[in-house]
């Protein structure tokens, strides 16, 4: 037995008598996650963070202190019983584990990945306030990856209700729609997704790069979809092959989901913009991912700019997948140019971590002012401005403030633009009666219905810029909406 | 020429749209196509393309009754069809393809309808038939003059444009540079003038941002804003560049592509 098994067995010996103490506790070490070495994975595509073994999940389950008010579970935005299920993994207990999480979360493998934690469930964490660094909280989503990456996948498909003979249609196949696929389908309606793309899974599969969520966790997903009855459609693009008024009116569906994600990519507007080798992060991100770029000349047809030194434009969780991205297709050099401090980076604090550690060159308190071209229209450089903050914004955070005559030229031949993205027009125009907001979002009461009866949103179409696990919350709102309208 | 299955796909689609085709399901690129044609009854749509990267390659070596690995569409708004009264068609090499629906469609709606159709040679003027059996009037010309006038598209049109009345509206679909000097040709006489864009996709849907053209000044994607435009409201500078973007890669692909049929023994 190592030293660090005694100690869990101490620990549990102790608990099991109700003589651990919190002080006991707080001593334990955060247990840090082992990833792959920073400068290898500079060249390859797989897992950076390779997920804890048993006994780093179980000391990392003993530093929770099992708060009576679980101020964790506030912070989850489909309120997971974190306690529990953290607890039941201390004792060993893996697959009771994963049945807590999956009452209320159907894709742990993915949110244990992808969620933005430190802002969610561990920003509360009683253990994280103590140590006054939310990093140092109980690794919550490390521990969801873990018994979610021990799931085996034996065939536990969800049980389905017999035939209701209601048809509900989901239009895009991403973490919302996979949502409510499963919770209409249990109730036992009968279920198509409709994706635009010739593969399912969204931006889970297209946007979010296989070395922070392998696509074959995806796929897992969409496979259990399958098994359980739900039928898929790539290639299909509703408001064009058929519009939602055609798909309710003369293909019979009773009730429709839209969860069409991202839309129009923001530029910065400013000069250059149309120069080649700008791209948007969507399109970079694409041909990566989902047009594996990456085995350009091995298989795949996809071309994309064989960069040499990159700027990415943004401080979010896409800025930091463009970058490190742009590393793995061989650029020498990556600077991220962010126009707010470090602080203010929306980004996981792990992904900006990483992406340190990959050599991405942080240029904060900088926003470009025009993008250079040559002769031929290939991106040589671009000019920048150096900010300052100043008073906080609407926001909240420290309006940043151009310095005047601090320009400056950095050499670059590729930039990829991670500003956020505007609604997508496509359904709001070929969906007469349906309501949008100014920005062009879909509008939505509480239970996530539209305007029109039957027709309810969620995700990034209607919350503008959302997560993964938003669009799942708001999946689990909607489906639980259709299925009442369903059954009345 | 090819003809696919795509009933759904045939049964919405209107003049002016586009699909998007893949190859493969897993690796091949995502390229669009103007639709040029449709067989409702049968469920068919016709593309019509030039072999001239890998995947048109790969499409054209296809033997009748093979599977494309997709098609997702009917993509981009349809063309504004109404009477205008008088409407010249120009068409350049390819771009006759995509053009036909549009033509018919306008002659259908009442117009008189002028067909211009340009080519490098003679072995490159497509559909003449199809457009003498709807024009009123049909200007055939080749570079080397080999079939009809010699010469280019803009001499004829700018004749045509000359005449009392002026015509009332000129489509153009074609190379980049061919529909520039058409825009040229018709903006003194002011006559309105559109285009229908070709850029380098993705999905189709206004996601990727890829096919952003500059109209008027302003950024535009061609697969949700598009794919028609007001032709001399339209930077073809700018876009001429972003399509050459991937010319060297696009060769390398089909120079693979090539070299592997004859290893495997295939002609080309």
């Amino acid at each position: 037995m190592t030293d660090d098994e005694k100690y869990l067995q101490e620990l549990l010996a102790k608990e099991a008598a109700g003589e651990l103490k919190p002080s006991e506790r707080f001593k334990i070490p955060a247990q840090d996650m082992p990833t792959q070495d920073g400068v290898a994975r500079r060249s390859n595509i797989n897992e950076v963070a390779e997920g804890y073994t048993e006994l780093e999940a179980r000391l990392e389950a003993m530093r929770c202190l099992r708060c009576k008010t679980a101020p964790c579970i506030k912070g989850c935005p489909v309120k997971i019983r974190i306690d529990d299920f953290v607890g039941a993994i201390a004792q060993g207990q893996y697959d009771e584990a994963l049945a807590i999480i999956k009452e209320n979360s159907l894709l742990p493998a993915v949110c244990g990945r992808v969620c933005p934690q430190e802002v969610q469930c561990q920003e509360t964490c009683t253990v994280g306030k103590k140590f006054k660094d939310p990093t140092q909280g109980v690794s919550i989503g490390r521990l969801e990856r873990f018994v979610a990456d021990r799931d085996t996948g034996d065939g536990s498909v969800p049980k389905v209700a017999p035939p209701t003979g209601k048809k509900v249609a989901i239009i895009g196949s991403g973490p919302g729609g996979i949502v409510v696929a499963a919770d209409t389908r249990r109730a036992g309606h009968d279920v198509t997704v409709f994706e635009a793309f010739h593969k399912p899974g969204g931006v889970m599969v297209y946007g979010i790069p296989e070395f922070r969520l392998p696509k074959a966790i995806v796929q897992d997903e969409i496979d259990v979809l399958t098994k359980m009855g739900v039928e898929i459609v790539c290639n299909f693009v509703v408001g064009r092959t058929r519009t939602i008024e055609q798909l309710m009116n003369e293909d019979g569906f009773d009730a429709v989901y839209i969860g069409v994600g991202a839309g129009l990519p923001r530029f910065m507007g400013i000069d250059g913009e149309h120069l080649v080798g700008v791209y948007s992060a969507n399109e970079y991100l694409t041909r990566a991912n989902l047009m594996k770029a990456y085995k350009f000349g091995e298989g795949s047809d996809t071309p994309i700019a064989m960069s040499k030194k990159v700027a990415v434009l943004g401080g979010g969780n896409v800025a930091m997948d463009s970058a490190r991205t742009a590393v793995r297709l061989g650029a020498e050099k990556v600077y991220l140019v962010y126009r707010r401090s470090e602080k203010e980076m929306p980004a996981r604090i792990e992904e900006v971590h990483h992406a340190k550690e990959e050599g991405i060159e942080f240029c904060i308190l900088q926003n470009p002012k025009r993008i250079l071209g040559d002769d031929e229209g290939y991106v040589v450089g671009m000019e920048c401005l150096k900010y300052e903050l100043g008073e906080p914004d609407d926001s909240g955070r420290r309006r940043p403030v151009p310095i005047e005559g601090s320009e400056f030229t950095i050499d670059v031949d590729t930039v990829i633009v991670a500003i956020g993205n505007s609604a997508n027009p496509l359904i709001g125009q070929t969906t007469p009666g349906l309501e949008l907001n100014k920005w062009g979002n879909i509008v939505v009461d509480e239970k996530c219905k539209t305007s029109l009866d039957g027709v309810y949103a969620g995700g990034d179409i209607v919350l503008g810029a959302a997560t993964v696990i938003l669009a799942m919350g708001q999946g689990r709102t909607a489906a639980a909406a259709m299925n009442e309208y369903l059954a009345g | 020429m090819i003809d696919v299955e795509a009933a759904l796909v045939a049964r919405a689609r209107k003049p002016g749209q586009f699909v998007i085709i893949g190859v493969s399901d897993d690796y091949g690129e995502r390229v669009p196509l103007t639709i040029a044609g449709v067989d409702a009854e049968k469920g068919t749509i016709r593309l019509i393309f030039q072999r001239v990267g890998k995947t048109t390659a790969e499409m054209a070596d296809m033997k009748v009754g093979s599977d494309l690995g997709y098609v997702a569409g009917p993509l981009g708004n349809p063309t504004h069809i109404e009477k205008f009264g008088t409407v010249v068609c120009v068409g350049g090499g390819i771009g006759n393809a995509p053009l036909l629906p549009i033509a018919t469609a306008m002659k259908a709606a009442g117009n008189e309808l002028i067909s211009i159709l340009g080519a490098r040679t003679k072995e490159l003027v497509i559909l003449e038939d199809e457009f003498a059996a709807i024009s009123d009037e049909l200007v055939v010309i080749t570079d080397d003059g080999s079939h009809g006038r010699k010469g280019l598209v803009t001499e004829p049109l700018k004749e045509i444009c000359q005449r009392k009345p002026q015509p009332d509206l000129v489509v153009v679909i074609g190379p980049a540079i061919m529909m520039k000097f058409c825009c040229e040709t018709t903006r003194p006489f002011g006559v309105h003038t559109e285009v229908s864009l070709n850029t380098i996709m993705v999905d189709g849907t206004g996601m990727c941002g890829g096919c952003r053209v500059e109209v008027g000044g302003k950024t535009k994607f061609v697969c949700v804003d598009g794919p028609e435009f007001d032709g001399h409201e339209v930077n073809f500078d700018l876009m001429m560049r972003r399509l050459g973007a991937y010319k060297a890669q696009e060769q390398r692909a089909h120079e693979q592509y090539k070299e592997h049929r004859c290893k495997i023994g295939l002609d080309d």
